[in-house]
């Protein structure tokens, strides 16, 4: 993460010319040298900075309160003990742990430290305790952030004040503090102002910085952040058309598949309820995304957002392929990514139909059993070309792996199980008024739109069970197509 | 305790309708087809009572109802016509 070099604001002495060293009494090294600081004032101008404990050393006198960790920070100490040589208030040389040659060498004291062993390692300086970097750049004003401060007044329960502002998605959010945000910032190397795209509704400029805020209120931690800005971005793709996906009245929500290294590197759940919830990845990432949506974009239900009913996915849909012993390509190596490159694939979705399926042991019944399910997708009459994803359990795949089916023979063989005769689905066909033109009964009609079936496996390893969600009915360049962006750090 | 805003921190100027006007007699009416299925039947039969009143109407139609307008189009039915009657449901 970008910040302003703190050593800009140097806070040692301008007129002063000697050591400086940083301790802490929390520290076996400089316990160890507490008798060579004692050394060193009786003989050298120092100055010695504590980070715990103002009356440690006890062998100095006037130990300075380092306690703020103002010098720890603007002068980047990592690792105490650090012996830094100072000329007219600047650093010339630094040494960190103890290094009897090196002390003797850079004081000038060639008997200094007699008795001590040789080398001793320091410990971390407590300036970089996880977590702390963030903290102090927000104490000192260093903050790359530029979004408004809001003051949460004493008496005023923060949670509260977040569904007050209309920033939940019903759900309690994560208060969205600067030194949050700062953490989840170092989770990417980009910029916090850089744009990520354009937000519909409302079409804002959305910043890291702004998804940063929302992903913390959503509960992602800093190592989700590229994922969620991969989504982000696929969402602001014209051919996503997120408008539209929100502002539908069908079920629809973006629904996130992961691919890639990613998944695993951050214990993301591709394996059992892998549609469900429990998964602190999947949920966050997901939920990250749609309060990108709702308050960056401005689209919220009943406002630009006209679902009728909706579907409880639209709180946030996100999973991972199972890739490690998936007998098929990915998704996203389908869709022409490598097997090493991390992705997220966005589809708008509708929300889950099971299929059971535990009696077909051969590859043509179960083929037969998952179209038979396919097509019935947005209407069991509607063949205009719909979209759909295939999400294929392990003991499925099973099935195809003894047989040998490959993912393509398989996609082929699903594409003559979803194309039927026009008549049966003609417009008043079966008593029921909607369905096909009727010029098309003569016709052999595709459920399916030319590459509108997405197919990934995922699920626990026991049970024959797949599931179907349905696409938008608004699918293909007159509305949304699925879209793969790779994610970057 | 301080929060950073998580929203776009833009206020969307507040637009307000034009007042209905109290007669179509010269005024050009658009009749805007957002591509939804029988759209256009609603839009054929309340062409047909405007013309019998002697009203002007002109057609449009965006290219489908899954996407927001195009701009062009916007500007074309502005400069064009004084009132828009769009069939949004099917």
């Amino acid at each position: 993460m970008a910040t302003e070099n703190p050593q800009n604001k140097s806070v040692i002495p301008r007129d002063f010319s000697g050591f400086i060293a940083v301790v802490k009494q929390d520290c076996a090294t400089c316990r160890l040298i507490e008798g060579v600081l004692a050394e060193m004032a009786g003989e050298r101008d120092l100055l010695v900075y504590s980070q715990d404990d103002p009356q440690f050393p006890s062998s100095v006198a006037d130990v300075r309160d380092e306690r703020d960790l103002e010098l720890s920070y603007r002068h980047d100490i990592e690792i105490v003990p650090a012996l830094l040589r100072v000329e007219r208030g600047r650093e010339q040389e630094r040494l960190v742990g103890w290094h009897r040659d090196d002390w003797r060498r850079l004081t000038a004291m060639p008997a200094l430290g007699d008795g001590l062993p040789a080398f001793s390692p320091g410990c971390g300086s407590k300036s970089v305790a996880p977590g702390m970097p963030e903290k102090l750049a927000h104490k000192f004003g260093d903050s790359p952030l530029q979004a408004r401060r809001i003051e949460v007044a004493d008496q005023q329960d923060e949670h509260e004040f977040a569904f007050e502002r209309g920033w939940s998605d019903g759900l309690p959010v994560v208060p969205p503090t600067e030194a949050r945000v700062l953490r989840m910032l170092a989770g990417t190397a980009r910029s916090p102002a850089e744009i990520v795209g354009v937000i519909p509704p409302d079409n804002a400029p959305c910043t890291v910085e702004k998804v940063a805020i929302n992903a913390v209120m959503a509960g992602c931690k800093p190592e989700y952040l590229p994922v969620v800005l991969a989504a982000v971005e696929a969402a602001c793709r014209d051919e996503f058309c997120m408008h539209g996906v929100l502002a539908t009245t069908y079920f629809v929500a973006p629904i996130i598949i992961v691919n890639g290294p990613v998944s695993e590197r951050i214990g993301m759940n591709a394996s059992h309820n892998v549609l469900g919830q429990g998964n602190r990845a999947n949920a966050t990432i997901g939920r990250a995304l749609q309060l990108v949506i709702r308050n960056v974009g401005g689209g919220r239900p009943g406002g630009v957002d006209r679902a009728t009913l909706g579907q409880p996915g639209k709180l946030g849909f996100c999973f991972a392929e199972r890739e490690r012993d998936s007998y098929w390509e990915s998704l996203a190596v389908e869709r022409g990514f490598a097997p090493d490159e991390s992705t997220v694939t966005l589809f708008a979705g509708g929300g889950v139909h099971p299929i059971g399926d535990q009696a077909s042991r051969a590859p043509e019944s179960l083929t037969r059993s998952l179209a038979l399910s396919l097509r019935t997708v947005h209407h069991a009459k509607d063949y205009s070309g719909a979209d759909a994803l295939l999400v294929i359990s392990p003991e499925h795949m099973r099935v195809f792996r003894l047989a040998g089916w490959s993912k393509a023979r398989f996609r082929k063989e699903l594409e003559a199980q979803t194309t039927i005769d026009g008549r049966a689905v003609i417009r008043g066909a079966d008593d029921i008024a909607v369905g096909m033109p009727e010029r098309l009964a003569e016709a052999r009609l595709s459920k399916l739109r030319p590459g509108g079936l997405l197919i990934a496996h995922a699920g626990g390893g026991a049970g024959m069970y797949s599931a179907v969600i349905t696409g938008w009915g608004n699918n293909g360049p007159r509305g949304s197509v699925p879209v793969t962006v790779p994610i970057r750090n | 305790m301080k929060l950073l805003d998580p929203t776009s921190e833009r206020r969307p100027s507040a637009r307000v309708a034009l007042p209905r006007p109290e007669t179509l007699a010269g005024k050009r009416v658009a009749m805007l087809d957002i591509s939804k299925p029988r759209g256009d039947v609603f839009l054929d039969r309340v062409a047909a009572h405007l013309q019998r009143l002697d009203i002007e109407t002109e057609r449009y139609q965006k290219p489908t109802f899954a996407r927001v307008a195009p701009v062009e189009l916007l500007q074309q039915i502005v400069s064009e016509c004084d009132v828009v009657i769009e069939a949004l449901a099917d």
